[in-house]
Formats: C-alpha cells, sequence, structure tokens
C-alpha cells in the first residue's frame, strides 16, 4: 500500500501574531513554526497502515524551504519518503490542493492522509478539494479506520454524532485527534533524519482563486466589569446582566 | 444565490435559517434559492418568513445514500444550471464536508467559515478569523461563481420584514452506480439535551471544577440561565466531559447571547471556540487569567462560593420575572 501523507508548518498557538508590512499576511519574525498538531495523527495512520499492508509511506508539504524541518520530523517517526513542494507564497489552499493533486496523479498513491485541519487558517478545505480534483472519494474527521483489499470503513466524527461508512481505496483520509497515538521519534532517528534527502518540486500551475483583501487584528470592545467576590459584587453582576446586558 | 438548506425535526436547522438571514443582505435583487434534501412542506413553511423565494427539493436519495461526492454533485448541478454566483453553506460538519468538492465541481474559490459578508453577489468579499481568532482575513474571489460557508451562531437568524410565499419545486435525482462512499449508520449521541453550539446561553467549566463531580454546580447555572453546558479541553481530556461539549479551535465555535466561563483560564484555543459571544462573564479566582482580558463582566473568586450564590440569585430574579 502507497501512503501519501500531508503535513504543514504552522505558527505555535503561544506565538503572538503580528500583521505584516504588506497588511495582508503575518510578520513571521519571532514567531516558532511547529509541525500541525494533527498531521501527527495523519503521519501515525500513515505508518501503522504500513506496518498492517506494507508498502511506503511519503510525507509531503507545500511551504517554504523551512519547512524541511517538519520533514525531518515525519522521517524521524518513520516515514519512508519527503517531498518539499518549494512553494513560499502558498496563495490559497485551491493552489495547495493541486499541488498535492499533481503529485498524486504521479505517484499514484492508495491513500492520502491529512491532519483534519491546520491550526493556521482552520480551513479544513484541502482532503475534499484534492478528492474532487483526483475524482476520489474523501471521508474526513476519521476517529477510527479499518482497510481490508481496497475496502475501507471509518467512523467519523459529525456534529453531535458518530457516522460509520465505507468506501474503497483509492481515497482520501483526514485524521481527527484520537484516531491513534502518534508516536516520538528516538533520538538516533532524529540524528538520521537529518542526513536523509528530502526531494523538491516545484509548484502546481493552477492560479489561485481567492485574493487576500486585507489581515487585521481582532479589535477588542469588552466592557471588562471585572468585580470581587462579595455578596454585594454577585448582587451587581446579576443587576447588570439584568439591566444593562439584558441576557437575564 | 443557491444555499444548502438542511431540514431539522421541526424544520429548518438554525444554521440554515442564519444563511437565508446573510443571503438577505449581500443578494442586491438576485434570486434567493435554497436546495433541501428530502423535505416536507411543512419543514419548509418556516422558510418563506425568513425571505427564501425559491426552494429546490431533492428527491429520491438521503445525503447518507448519496454520499458527499454525490451531494455536491446535486448542488453544484443545480448551481450550474441557475447560473448562480454565491453558493453558501453552514460551516458544520455537513457543510464542511461538502463545500469544498462543490467548489471544485464549479471551478470556483472556496471562502470557508465566514464572520461577514461584505458587497453584493457576484462581487462579494467575506472576512474569516485565522490563527486561532488572532487575526481576522478579508478575502475575495477571482473566479466568476464563489463558494462561501458561514460560520454558526455568527449571523443571527431574523425573520424577513417583507416574508414571501416560497415557490417549491421538486426535483428526482437517481444516484447510479458512482456511489463513492456510504453512511452504513448515524447516531446523534446528544438526544435530549441542548446542542451547545445551537444555544442562546452557554455555560462552560474548565480545570477550575477540579473534579468532573463538581460539574453540577455548571449544570445548575445552565439550567437556571436555561442554556447548555459547555466545557473546556482541559477537562475533555482529562475525561470529565464529553467531546460533544468541547468549547473551542478543536471543539465546536460557539457564539450565543450571553457565555459564562467558570474556572477557565481561557487558553488561546478556547477563546478560538466563544470570543465571538455577544456577552462574555468569566468567573475565576486568578485575576490575571486571560479569560478576563475577553469578558465583559468579571467576577474574580472561587467557582465553589461564587457559582451557588450566582445560580440562587439568576433563579429568584427569573422566577420573580
Amino acid at each position: 500500500m502507497n501512503i501519501l501523507v500531508c503535513i504543514s508548518l504552522v505558527p505555535d498557538t503561544t506565538s503572538k501574531i503580528v500583521v505584516g508590512a504588506d497588511g495582508k499576511t503575518i510578520n513571521p519574525q519571532g514567531v516558532k513554526f511547529i509541525l500541525n498538531p494533527y498531521d501527527e495523527f495523519a503521519i501515525e495512520e500513515g505508518l501503522q497502515l504500513k506496518q498492517k499492508h506494507g508498502g511506503t509511506v511519503t510525507t509531503v508539504t507545500v511551504g517554504p524551504p523551512t519547512a524541511k524541518e517538519i520533514l525531518q520530523r515525519a522521517l524521524a517517526m518513520g516515514s519512508d519518503n519527503a517531498v518539499l513542494v518549494n512553494d513560499s507564497n502558498c496563495a490559497d489552499s485551491f493552489a495547495v490542493a493541486s499541488s498535492i493533486a499533481d503529485l498524486a496523479k504521479e505517484t499514484s498513491p492508495d491513500v492520502i492522509i491529512f491532519g483534519r485541519q491546520s491550526i493556521d487558517y482552520d480551513s479544513l478545505v484541502l482532503p475534499g478539494m484534492v478528492a474532487e480534483i483526483l475524482g476520489w472519494p474523501s471521508v474526513t474527521m476519521v476517529s477510527a479506520l479499518t482497510i481490508e483489499g481496497t475496502t475501507v470503513t471509518a467512523e467519523r466524527d459529525i456534529d453531535g454524532g458518530k457516522e460509520s461508512v465505507t468506501t474503497t481505496l483509492p481515497c482520501v483520509i483526514s485524521a481527527q485527534k484520537g484516531l491513534n497515538e502518534p508516536r516520538y521519534p528516538k533520538l538516533p532517528d532524529i540524528m538520521k533524519a537529518k542526513s536523509k534527502p528530502v526531494a523538491e518540486r516545484t509548484p502546481s500551475a493552477a492560479a489561485a482563486r481567492t485574493a487576500v483583501v486585507g489581515m487585521t487584528l481582532p479589535d477588542s470592545k469588552r466592557l471588562n466589569k471585572i468585580l470581587g467576590d462579595s455578596e454585594a459584587d454577585i448582587n451587581e453582576l446579576v443587576r447588570l446582566l439584568h439591566e444593562e446586558a439584558k441576557v437575564v | 444565490m443557491l444555499l444548502y438548506l438542511e431540514p431539522s425535526s421541526n424544520g429548518l436547522k438554525r444554521s440554515s435559517l442564519e444563511l437565508i438571514t446573510a443571503a438577505r443582505a449581500v443578494a442586491g435583487g438576485s434570486t434567493i434559492t435554497g436546495l433541501v434534501i428530502g423535505a416536507t412542506e411543512e419543514q419548509l413553511a418556516v422558510a418563506g418568513e425568513y425571505g427564501l423565494q425559491e426552494c429546490i427539493v431533492i428527491t429520491g436519495t438521503t445525503p447518507q445514500q448519496a454520499g458527499n461526492s454525490n451531494v455536491a454533485k446535486i448542488i453544484a448541478d443545480t448551481a450550474t444550471e441557475l447560473g448562480t454566483k454565491t453558493v453558501l453553506f453552514a460551516a458544520n460538519s455537513t457543510g464542511k464536508d461538502v463545500a469544498p468538492r462543490t467548489a471544485v465541481r464549479l471551478q470556483a474559490a472556496i471562502i470557508p467559515d465566514c464572520v461577514e459578508l461584505h458587497g453584493t453577489t457576484g462581487a462579494i468579499e467575506a472576512v474569516r478569523p485565522v490563527f486561532a481568532g488572532k487575526a481576522f482575513q478579508r478575502l475575495s474571489s477571482t473566479t466568476p461563481t464563489t463558494v462561501f460557508t458561514l460560520r454558526p451562531n455568527v449571523f443571527t437568524a431574523k425573520k424577513s420584514d417583507a416574508p414571501v410565499q416560497t415557490a417549491v419545486r421538486s426535483k428526482t435525482v437517481t444516484i447510479g452506480a458512482d456511489v463513492r462512499t456510504t453512511v452504513v449508520t448515524n447516531t446523534t449521541l446528544n438526544q435530549g439535551s441542548l446542542d451547545v453550539a445551537e444555544a442562546d446561553i452557554v455555560v462552560s467549566g474548565g480545570r477550575g471544577l477540579k473534579a468532573p463531580e463538581h460539574f453540577n454546580l455548571v449544570e445548575d447555572l445552565a439550567n437556571a440561565l436555561g442554556g447548555a453546558v459547555g466545557a473546556s479541553r482541559a477537562v475533555v481530556d482529562a475525561g470529565w466531559r464529553p467531546h460533544r461539549e468541547q468549547v473551542g479551535q478543536t471543539g465546536k465555535t460557539v457564539s450565543p447571547t450571553m457565555y459564562v466561563a467558570c474556572g477557565i483560564s481561557g487558553a488561546v484555543q478556547h477563546l478560538a471556540g466563544m470570543s465571538s459571544s455577544k456577552i462574555i462573564v468569566a468567573i475565576n479566582k486568578d485575576k490575571d487569567a486571560p479569560i478576563f482580558k475577553v469578558a465583559d463582566y468579571g467576577i474574580v473568586g472561587d467557582v465553589f462560593d461564587v457559582l451557588p450564590k450566582l445560580t440562587a440569585k439568576i433563579s429568584a430574579l427569573t422566577s420573580h420575572n
């Protein structure tokens, strides 16, 4: 079974976000970039599928050369190959989806695995877009996965419940937290991974379909009326909720 | 404009009514058409009050039977037939699954999880939160047709001043051999209790409650306010509360009229899921907790002391009214 795992480089959630000089993107200075946390579940699932069915795991990211760092982490976890689609621009999700679909068309994986969402743009659109470009089925938010032959059975999280879905290979999956327990790479593997090759590709020629008009920081318009915990303060809170906010 | 609507037990889902409300503001005179798979006339009765001019009811299949790729095809085919420039979905689990596929089929841009729409159909710019709500991105589309998903609970559903009679027509679709995915079972886990994403008032608890058995303090306040119970990621990860109650970047996004955070410090992942609430109330014993920075009202105090008193006072007030 040939498995393609798609990962992304994202700012750590504790990073302070500052808008760059262009007014459209973030200023990367001082921002700590990490492997998108959900992608660890995607890598682990790829490795477990290989353990069970044989084959190879290829990990790809579409991003700047600095994203090699997360590819090396995937290699240290056990991925066989790593591919950097060298695209510092990443104009929009369609452009990124097209780059991944281009790679899939050349390498014909049996399954493509994403993390459920990347925590930077939270778009959750790539698995469905890649699947539709390829004409493949997709199952998103997968919390349990079984593949027997070409039959895929997946449990996915939906609003207020779960769904059990069957489909066939080749298909696209997005990994929900809880799908597995991602392994920690061992130190010797981390060291070895640094010398493993990372193949480089150019991005898809597909044009972006959205344009960023601007990026702004939220303006806090909160009242910030912070009280103590005395009987009188609690009474005052109830009064404010009733008379001022009119929510009670 | 084409809106993908979803039926509920008593009509249409609130997120669907929000789509119709949002569409009115950007329609600019063009027809607002709904597409719904398998709804009855009774379920659609409410749509005209919100200004839905036309509705296409798909018969002959269900979303579960058709699978996401066929649902996307049905919507894309209808959008093409109508020559629509704008397709709207709710950014719920269905919309997130189907909208990207629909956009690719239509060779359209997709702008997901929007909290604001500006302009009119054909030239809409949309605003969406990014980096866990630490910034907002304003996007435009470079394609003739654009697919948007709207974050639930942000566009408040309001009846139209000019209600219409929705022109309903049905369209029978036959799903052939091209079924890519089939839903075998579908379970709703929280029957009977109010879903945190649909509630007008949400009372959430965090690690400050110290143990799962203390969540009755949160439930009591939620009951007194007629609201739903939510939880922080920390207490869901600890197994104190079910995942369906989790509010945050990787749980539910809520924007109720009032959000009460009890014993929640306010990590950025949590704020991402609730910061668009209209009124935010925080109760925490740490005066430096980040939750107070986004709160309208706060009590610096111990939840074990404050919650029972607050619940009693609110119960007294609401029973008095």
